[in-house]
């Protein structure tokens, strides 16, 4: 176990953690602020990377596409708010986890019948394909360092918009006490719609910079919300640092396990059994880090202030 | 009384229907694929195989009409069995056709044979119904899975690699593969990785494998994992400095996703779009036209599937009540196969030639596998051996 493989294995868990990020920063978001559970925001990560795909078959740029596969992500957000997430805000989470359920079998199967069934590709944008030399030789593809690079970008955007804005203080209030900010006289549907709407593009957005990477397919976004939720539940609901935070952490702990179980546990066990079991310790981790931390603190790591 | 005039009647009438039943009706095919979730394009290119068969034979099997019934499995056993049943109990098929998964056919083979009705798998092959759990009324079409990890253990093994890392899901399947393809390698095995069945993203996996610069890698990652290992190996740089061995992770069904990055791998097939034989022509062209995609393995073995029932209705003249006839008549595999060669070993697995296969660009834009070298020839699997039937 080379310093250089355990530099590189941190780099790869930054980037699922600045991807698991973008995901749950919406979702912590509108859960927070208005303490409703989107089970369909995974779709919403599905919907920006199949745009993504679409809009580059027909403009042919990855930059263009990019920006088109927002709007449309966006657009189609708000559209979904406006018809069916504004109804079921007053609803107990029950009927919000049954409804957005359907959405997700609905949208899982509606991409099927426009895409059909077959895993879909994007390819790496021209400047950034390649990779680059790390440590004693080691190779590192540019993508993932420039999904890295712009998970931090928009965690910092995020970081200045929140804290330094009057919509920032407008959501940290909401997600502190939603009533009593409406009862100040703030149009609290249309913060709502707002939130919405950015964390949906948001999850859109990691979908689209995810795309190269790995197939676009129906049902992607089913896995990766479970794992936002874990993030969420961590770091706190409500709390974007407590996502960044939390984000990061879970893709460290998830890459590292992935990477050095099996090597650990060969010093206490033989070989053969130290590969099958290493995995499957491996993959239950981050739960398990999931249970210390709500056994720890119940509100998370990094709970919003004044909950 | 009116109790016993009702059984009367119902008796009479139940009498009237099977006979009726008797008279020439169409000759029954129920195929079962997994056609729905990611692995759907599998089952697709299943099923289209299948139809193609049937509609270039006039949409008669053996010269009867035939009706084919399509199930979908969900690529879950409860449910595969309890369409298997429908297709028998209601709609009193002849034959089954399928799965496209392993543990589908575990759960299927039994209420399928044990109900007297034949079974044809045009791609699942387990070891477990090819040695002492074989079946007169269980026929593959397509190999015994193992078969296909030992064509790259041979390959590895002729080739002069030294050192090989596997990787490969962690499944019942996955330790098969690693265990199939060791059986004929005999240099190092650096490290076996395993991961969980579904994973998509491998960076974690790659880094390692960069680290330990194997001469080879052999994977074993069907549908999507495949097509993101291998889209993640070529950007990882890995491509060009690791020979890339593969089973059921590069074919025409994961390639259309892959693209340039799977240029130039290798796997291990019985057959290729570009096996130059007429037959196999022929079947690639109108598969092409009719479903405007390169077929796979599981096209080409269902259409073949769809041959070897065409011949042995052909065989007894339609008279489909003599199951003994029936199977005698399949297990002559009395049909032009698209791979060429192909005869029935004692466990009614199929004994073919084997071959290295390269992935390349055709002409028109698409991708598919060609033939590189054949490694085996007329190669029966190990298992038969265990197999009481003669």
């Amino acid at each position: 176990m080379s310093g250089t493989l355990f530099l590189v294995q941190i780099l790869n868990g930054l980037q699922l953690g600045v991807l698991l990020f973008l995901i749950a920063a919406g979702l912590t978001l509108v859960f927070g602020v208005m303490d409703f559970i989107n089970l369909a925001h995974g779709v919403q990560y599905m919907l920006g990377a199949y745009l993504a795909v679409a809009f580059y078959g027909i403009v042919g740029n990855f930059l263009a596409a990019l920006v088109l596969a927002l709007l449309a992500a966006l657009a189609f957000g708000l559209l979904l708010e406006f018809l069916v997430f504004r109804h079921l805000y007053e609803r107990d989470h029950l009927d919000q986890v049954i409804a957005t359920f359907g959405i997700i079998l609905f949208l899982n199967h509606a991409v099927r019948v426009i895409w059909g069934a077959a895993p879909l590709t994007l390819a790496v944008p021209d400047f950034f394909t390649g990779s680059v030399v790390i440590g004693n030789g080691l190779l590192y593809p540019v993508w993932r360092l420039v999904i890295i690079g712009s998970g931090l970008a928009v965690a910092a955007g995020l970081y200045l918009l929140v804290s330094f804005t009057r919509l920032g203080m407008l959501v940290r209030a909401g997600a502190t006490n939603a009533r009593m900010v409406s009862a100040l006289g703030v149009d609290i549907k249309r913060l709502f719609m707002i939130v919405f709407g950015f964390g949906t593009m948001l999850a859109g957005f990691a979908g689209i910079m995810i795309a190269p990477i790995i197939s676009v397919e129906p049902g992607m976004g089913t896995n990766i919300l479970i794992l936002a939720f874990v993030v969420i539940v961590i770091g706190g609901i409500g709390s974007i640092r407590g996502a960044f935070l939390a984000a990061l952490l879970i893709g460290l702990v998830d890459t590292l396990g992935r990477s050095f179980s099996v090597d650990i546990l060969r010093l206490v066990m033989a070989p053969s059994p130290a590969r099958t079991v290493g995995p499957a310790i491996a993959s239950m981790l981050i739960y398990v880090l999931m249970a210390v931390v709500l056994y720890v603190r119940p509100t998370g790591l990094f709970p919003a202030r004044g909950r | 009384m009116t109790k016993v005039k009702l059984l009367v009647a119902f008796a009479a009438a139940f009498g009237l229907w099977t006979s009726a039943a008797h008279a020439q009706e169409n000759v029954k095919v129920g195929v079962i694929a997994t056609l729905s979730g990611p692995p759907a394009v599998l089952g697709q290119q299943l099923r289209n195989g299948f139809a193609l068969a049937v509609k270039e034979l006039g949409g008669k099997l053996g010269g009867r009409d035939t009706e084919v019934v399509v199930a979908d499995d969900e690529l879950k056993p409860d449910v595969a069995v309890s369409k298997v049943k429908a297709l028998i109990d209601r709609d009193k098929v002849d034959f089954v056709v399928g799965p496209v998964f392993s543990n589908i056919l575990g759960a299927i083979e039994k209420p399928v044979t044990e109900a007297n009705v034949i079974l044809i798998s045009p791609n699942a092959g387990t070891s477990t119904f090819a040695g002492k759990e074989c079946n007169p009324n269980f026929f593959v079409t397509s190999y015994q899975n193992d078969q296909i990890h030992e064509v790259l253990g041979r390959y590895a093994q002729d080739s002069g690699v030294k050192k090989v890392i596997v990787i490969v899901p962690n499944y019942q399947a996955g330790k098969d593969a690693a265990v199939g393809f060791k059986h004929k390698f005999a240099g190092e095995v650096l490290d076996e990785i395993y991961v969980p069945l579904g994973q998509l993203d491998y960076s974690a996996e790659l880094s390692r494998i960069a680290a330990a610069a194997p001469d080879a890698v052999f994977a074993f990652l069907p549908g999507g994992m495949g097509v993101n290992f291998v889209k993640q190996f070529r950007q990882a740089g890995l491509a060009d400095k690791i020979t890339f061995l593969s089973a059921f992770t590069v074919d025409e069904s994961t390639l259309p996703a892959q693209q340039d990055a799977a240029l130039g791998m290798l796997a291990g097939s019985n057959w290729a779009p570009n096996l130059d034989n007429p037959q196999n022509k022929a079947f690639v062209d109108a598969y092409l036209k009719e479903y405007n995609a390169v077929p796979a393995t599981y096209a080409f073995q269902a259409y073949d599937a769809a041959m070897l029932i065409d011949s042995a209705v052909r065989a007894v003249k339609g008279d489909l009540t003599n199951k003994d006839a029936v199977r005698a008549a399949l297990k002559k595999a009395d049909f032009k196969s698209l791979r060429g060669s192909f005869k029935f070993n004692t466990n009614q697995y199929p004994i073919q030639d084997f071959y290295l296969v390269k992935v390349a660009k055709r002409p028109d834009g698409k991708y598919e596998t060609e033939i590189e070298k054949k490694v085996f020839s007329n190669y029966g699997d190990s298992f038969a051996k265990d197999c009481a039937m003669k």
